[in-house]
């Protein structure tokens, strides 16, 4: 939280501009299948501005949710008191889920790949693991039946990786029509949200691409921290800053509860 | 009418012996960390220990050197970070090395609702694109035998014994749930056997007034036990919070193996039991955790005579 951008009337950091970013890609979305962490405050973010019909659903079986805290962990009790509705996870992921009734579900992983393949299993080779990493949760499922997945990510050259040390849910898996498959009801990921950039996948190869740099970002330094040569979107924008309104929502919602950096990445 | 109550003490003793699969169940909530310490009072060994998201407890149990296996979906600490005593056992084989089976949260439901209801498979859409069926042969695809499609699949699962925490029973062990529902019905209805834990025990007329708050009934419960606070430092909804800053100390202290064992040493065999937990947490901690009030309108059944 220290390099404020100075250039700026409205000074912000870049996890703050992320948030800005993933809430203003929810306009107009009315069911979205979030984690705790910062795709959680994505969300009240959303709701409060572009989508003031957004339903929040989770993993942990609550649809409709208004959390009055910041939620501790993915089954925090503020989600469930004041919610539409307690579901089962047979009910939510059977009924909610694969039938069909998430629009736009948020992901995040500790690798990605340019198809938006994600890992969030192992580092290093399964049987012999350097890095345990938690693993699918609902994140398998959730990225093969939401209508369209949304990834949320820190640009970083070890997390944006050539190859995946393990494909844990399927992004465009190796691009091209490969989501249009029976097996694979949804649209796949349709746009990744990190601290400097927008990428999306609008190409017949379903290859991300660099559409939009956020202010004072320079094109190195994105290629800096990329393990693939990134293809470019034929036009390339700049992130829109964050309003003094959607910072003033974002820092309320930052500050309501004990989170940490190492748990706002997301928790699938 | 038969009085299902024992203590926990009992009810581990009896039902959970070593090399058996046992199933805490909870997600993120409900969890009986009570049950969990008296299996690793009881010095069990050997055990399966299944639950999507193992959480701390698992951690424990895991560093006590109970388990030999875990099958998961989630191996994290929810909103904290890694689960560091799994993660020793996974990487370095400390205590013991951990046999590991895993699966995505739906794949876990399935299993658990196909035990439940003695069906040979549960199909599923998930695992296309992923590499989770080549480090798990249970998980395959099946064709529709109805048409061009085809759906992923995973076996049944059915615990020697399930574990549930919950608010309230009656003594046959029909018991009320509100809150997060997770699998506590279906890992129930999959089980052998069945140990409900609960915060309070009701008297069966309490029980009939709301029969849509029944979850789990007592046809399939085998021991009711009556632990308060026995879900801490997980929660249960209105009667206390999740004790975050347990679940930050756990983070802190579980990334050595040293420090675990003190802990173990001081919070579980060095007490007789969870009211002795419960009494050395102190009243600051339960003041702490106690949440507000927020009740619901109640409901009118109707009488018809």
């Amino acid at each position: 939280m220290t390099d404020l951008n100075p250039s700026n009337a409205q000074a912000y950091t870049p996890v703050e501009i992320m948030i800005v970013a993933a809430a203003r890609a929810l306009a107009g979305v009315h069911t979205v299948f979030v984690g705790v962490g910062l795709p959680n405050i994505a969300c009240n973010v959303a709701r409060s501005t572009v989508a003031p019909d957004l339903e929040l659903i989770y993993e942990s079986g609550v649809y409709g949710a208004q959390p009055a805290r910041q939620p501790l962990s993915i089954g925090d009790p503020t989600l469930v008191t004041g919610a539409t509705s307690v579901i089962s996870m047979a009910d939510l992921f059977g009924l909610y889920l694969q039938g069909g009734r998430v629009e736009v579900a948020l992901l995040g992983g500790a690798q990605i790949d340019r198809y938006g393949n994600l890992n969030t299993t192992v580092i290093g080779s399964y049987t012999d693991p350097k890095v345990r990493l938690p693993g699918s949760g609902g994140a398998c499922e959730i990225a093969i039946n939401a209508q369209r997945v949304f990834i949320i990510m820190h640009l970083k050259k070890r997390a944006f990786v050539e190859r995946l040390d393990f494909l844990t849910s399927p992004g465009h898996v190796h691009g091209g029509t490969t989501v249009q498959q029976p097996g694979i009801p949804g649209k796949g990921p349709q746009l990744v949200i990190t601290d400097k950039a927008l990428f999306d996948f609008a190409n017949a190869e379903r290859e991300m691409q660099l559409v939009s740099l956020h202010p004072g970002i320079t094109l190195d330094a994105i290629f800096a921290e990329m393990g693939w040569k990134i293809r470019m979107a034929g036009t390339l924008s700049e992130t829109t800053p964050p309003t003094a309104d959607e910072l003033a929502i974002v820092r309320g919602r930052l500050s309501s509860g004990s989170m940490s950096q190492s748990n706002i990445a997301s928790e699938a | 009418m038969i009085d299902k109550r024992r203590s926990l003490k009992e009810a581990i003793a009896e039902y959970v012996q070593d090399d058996l699969s046992v199933a805490i169940e909870g997600f993120t909530a409900f969890i009986c960390f009570a049950a969990g310490h008296e299996i690793i009072r009881q010095q069990r060994r050997n055990l399966t220990l299944i639950r999507m998201t193992p959480d701390v407890i698992y951690d424990q149990m895991v560093a006590a050197g109970v388990a030999r296996k875990v099958v998961f979906s989630y191996l994290g600490n929810p909103g904290v970070g890694p689960l560091h005593c799994l993660r020793r056992a996974i990487e370095k084989g400390i205590p013991v090395p951990l046999e590991i089976e895993e699966y995505s949260h739906y794949g876990m439901v399935g299993r658990y609702l196909a035990g439940a209801s003695h069906l040979p498979f549960f199909p599923l859409r998930s695992y296309f694109g992923s590499e989770m069926p080549r480090v798990n042969a249970q998980i395959k695809m099946v064709n529709s035998p109805y048409g061009d499609d085809v759906v992923a699949v995973v076996p049944p699962l059915n615990p020697d014994v399930a574990i549930i925490h919950a608010q309230r029973a009656d003594r046959q062990g029909n018991t009320h749930v509100w809150g997060l529902l997770g699998v506590q019905k279906e890992v129930a209805f999959a089980a052998h056997k069945v140990i409900v834990v609960v915060e309070e025990i009701v008297d069966e007329s309490v029980i009939r007034a709301d029969p849509n708050r029944t979850l789990i009934p007592g046809l399939i419960v085998d021991a009711v036990v009556h632990v308060p606070y026995g879900a801490h430092p997980s929660y249960v909804q209105g009667y206390y919070d999740r004790d975050n800053a347990f679940y930050l100390v756990w983070d802190a202290l579980s990334r050595d193996q040293e420090h675990v064992q003190a802990w173990l040493d001081e919070w579980v065999y060095g007490l007789s039991d969870h009211a002795a937990y419960v009494r050395k947490l102190g009243t600051e901690t339960l003041e702490r955790i106690k949440p507000g009030v927020a009740p619901a309108a109640s409901v009118d059944y109707g009488a018809y005579r």
